[in-house]
């Protein structure tokens, strides 16, 4: 057991990727020479060459396009796009091409790794959260990673897949530490799991949002509410099975993400546990999300970002209702 | 290498497999049409022939005609084409879909451009693993102003990638003149990317044939890339849709001007009449049984819908509309 940033633990697992299987290769933009602009590839191009961890041109795309290619000749890649916002160029090649090449004829082991979210100050393009898009296409899976046990073991997971998966990876999260067991039996992939078991209301995060929900919990205690908070771990499929359990437990429900509200991964959770849990319910599936607009100058992120107050303020009224 | 006749037979082969699949669209056995390869069967034919087995290739909405030339059977391709389960895709992939990955056919691909990366991907994976294997995108005019096409051949000049490209300029895209939608030259395209191109009479299958062979050995000697671009006239619709609802983007002249040089006469006329007509009489009954097989074969269980979405065996939430 050794504590590591989520960054080092990303790092981590994908040595072990490169060093498990020689099918396996990097590509990215300056994620080879540099190590990446969050340093997640230091050091695997001087180990394992240019050939497995390769700098590419600035053009998304294409990246996304020749890793299908380089699939469907038995190579698998795993793709840095830099930024969240970055991947929008790529989208046709994800939407199109990635996601329906299994159901047709064969799949394509490719894992397309997205350091997303927001709380850097980095403004539109660079902070964004855009998993709702993939989530909702059929084909792809969205897997979301928030501390670094998870990180060190869900990539080497995905890579492992024989399924697109896109990565979402917590930027502003990546220099946290935490516990890594590198010898551990890891979780699952697609399975959700409770982050902090409680009995009043349930709150359901991701990504970044994990911590923040942890902190409302700690927050909470302090009044006498004990939260339970999940962390869903995969957004497509999702696993629904610990919250429906949760939820007929306390009878409330938050869910808590960066992404704006409209359309998105709470829209989803909410219908389906009204689905499922209607007569458990003591009061709507509440959201704290973002808002619905692009996202906002590095001065009011914070406003836009959900936090712990508003997390609090959401489960006062669940029990309000 | 091919003669005379086997080119010639490919050509005819692929001639009369388009008409017969119209027949088939308008007999209601094809469902939603098909984009007809018609007046074009030289640039399939001519390029397929200088290359190998192992070799591979993309393709395009407009694609019959290359699965054919790079070796498909004809009736596991009615079949596609009909949405049947013997289908080269299992009738899963369809007219633009069609694939047979034994074969280096790694996909027709209805979003125009794109398939130009993909074959990158391909032409890279092969020279990681070591091999002098040579990838082919065919495309049309149109794609020579999408984006992603400019991306793959930057890739591949800048890493020298195997590939040819091979832009089918039929005059269209879709309905729009080539001198309305391109600025500069296509040929030009490439010259920016310092990859050698040439414009070459795409109507006559043995000037296809030896400007493949050069840019083939030029990429198997690890000379990099090459764009040949194939002048061709489109003989028929853009789609069969065009059949019911007569577009008037071409005039009679045009048409008659077009289809002046037909690549099928052109290659006939080396060829002994009594060779010629054997030749014919046997595409006929291949293509006869192409058609009997498909239309034998089994309609897909519509429950199968919801199937092959995953390498998994993950399968979409049962009773969700």
């Amino acid at each position: 057991m050794e504590t590591v940033t989520i960054g080092k633990a990303l790092n981590l697992g994908l040595r072990r990727a490169l060093e498990d299987d020689p099918k396996v290769i990097l590509m990215g933009e300056d994620i080879g020479r540099l190590g990446g602009v969050f340093r997640i590839t230091d050091g695997l191009q001087k180990d394992f060459g240019d050939d497995r961890v390769i700098d590419t041109p600035l053009a998304e795309s294409g990246i996304v396009g020749t890793a299908v290619g380089l699939c469907l000749r038995g190579y698998r890649p795993v793709l840095e796009i830099q930024f969240d916002g970055f991947v929008y160029p790529a989208y046709d090649q994800i939407v199109s091409q990635v996601a329906k090449m299994h159901y047709r004829s064969r799949g394509l082991p490719i894992v397309i790794r997205i350091p997303f979210g927001g709380g850097i100050g980095a403004v539109e393009h660079h902070s964004e959260s855009p998993e709702a898009y993939f989530s909702h296409t059929a084909g792809l899976k969205v897997v979301v990673c928030a501390n670094p046990n998870d990180a060190y073991w869900m990539i080497q997971q995905a890579i492992a897949s024989d399924d697109p998966i896109i990565f979402f990876e917590p930027k502003r999260r990546y220099w946290e530490k935490g516990p890594v067991d590198t010898d551990a039996e890891p979780y699952p992939l697609h399975a959700a799991r409770v982050a902090r078991p409680g009995t009043d209301a349930t709150v359901v995060a991701y990504g970044p949002m994990v911590r923040t929900a942890l902190d409302a919990a700690t927050a909470a205690a302090e009044e006498g509410r004990e939260l339970e908070v999940i962390d869903l771990r995969s957004i497509s499929p999702l696993d629904m099975a610990p919250v429906y359990e949760s939820v007929r437990k306390t009878g409330r429900l938050v869910v808590v993400h960066e992404a704006p509200s409209n359309v998105g991964v709470g829209a989803e959770i909410a219908a389906r546990v009204t689905e499922q849990c209607f007569y458990s319910l003591e009061a709507p599936v509440l959201r704290v999300c973002g808002f619905n607009v692009p996202y906002p100058a590095a001065r009011v992120e914070e406003d836009f970002l959900p936090d712990l107050d508003r997390v609090l303020d959401a489960v006062d009224r669940s029990f309000g209702w | 290498m091919p003669d005379a006749v086997a080119l010639y037979r490919t050509i005819r082969l692929i001639r009369r497999f388009e008409e017969r699949a119209i027949e088939l669209v308008r007999s209601g056995d094809i469902v939603g049409g098909v984009h007809p390869y018609l007046g074009q069967e030289a640039i399939a034919t001519g390029v397929c022939a200088a290359l190998r087995p192992d070799d591979v290739i993309t393709s395009t909405h407009r694609g019959h005609g290359h699965v054919l030339a790079k070796g498909a059977d004809p009736a596991r391709m009615m079949a596609e084409l009909a949405g049947r389960v013997t289908g080269l895709n299992r009738g899963r992939g369809g007219s633009m879909h069609a694939a047979d990955f034994s074969l280096g056919i790694l996909g027709a691909n209805a979003i125009v451009g794109a398939a130009g990366a993909i074959a990158c991907g391909a032409a890279w994976a092969g020279m990681l693993a070591g091999s002098d294997r040579v990838a082919v995108t065919f495309f049309g005019d149109g794609a020579v102003n999408q984006g992603v096409l400019l991306e793959a051949m930057n890739l591949a000049a800048l890493r020298r990638l195997p590939v040819l490209f091979v832009c089918e300029n039929n005059g269209y895209a879709t309905t729009m003149p080539t001198a309305g939608a391109v600025a500069g030259t296509i040929t030009g395209r490439a010259a920016a990317f310092g990859i050698p191109a040439s414009t070459v009479d795409g109507m006559d299958v043995s000037v296809v044939l030896d400007a493949a062979r050069e840019a083939v050995e030029r990429a198997r000697a690890g000379a990099g890339p090459t764009m040949l671009e194939c002048l061709t006239y489109r003989f028929d619709a853009h789609h069969t849709f065009e059949h019911r609802v007569r577009l008037r983007y071409r005039d009679d002249a045009d048409v008659a001007a077009g289809r002046s040089r037909d690549p099928m006469q052109i290659q006939g006329a080396r060829l002994d009449p009594d060779e010629r007509t054997r030749i014919d009489v046997a595409v006929e009954t291949v293509l006869d049984e192409a058609v009997r097989f498909a239309l034998a074969s089994d309609h897909p269980d519509p429950a199968g819908a919801l199937d092959h979405l995953y390498a998994s065996g993950l399968r979409a939430r049962p009773g969700v509309a």
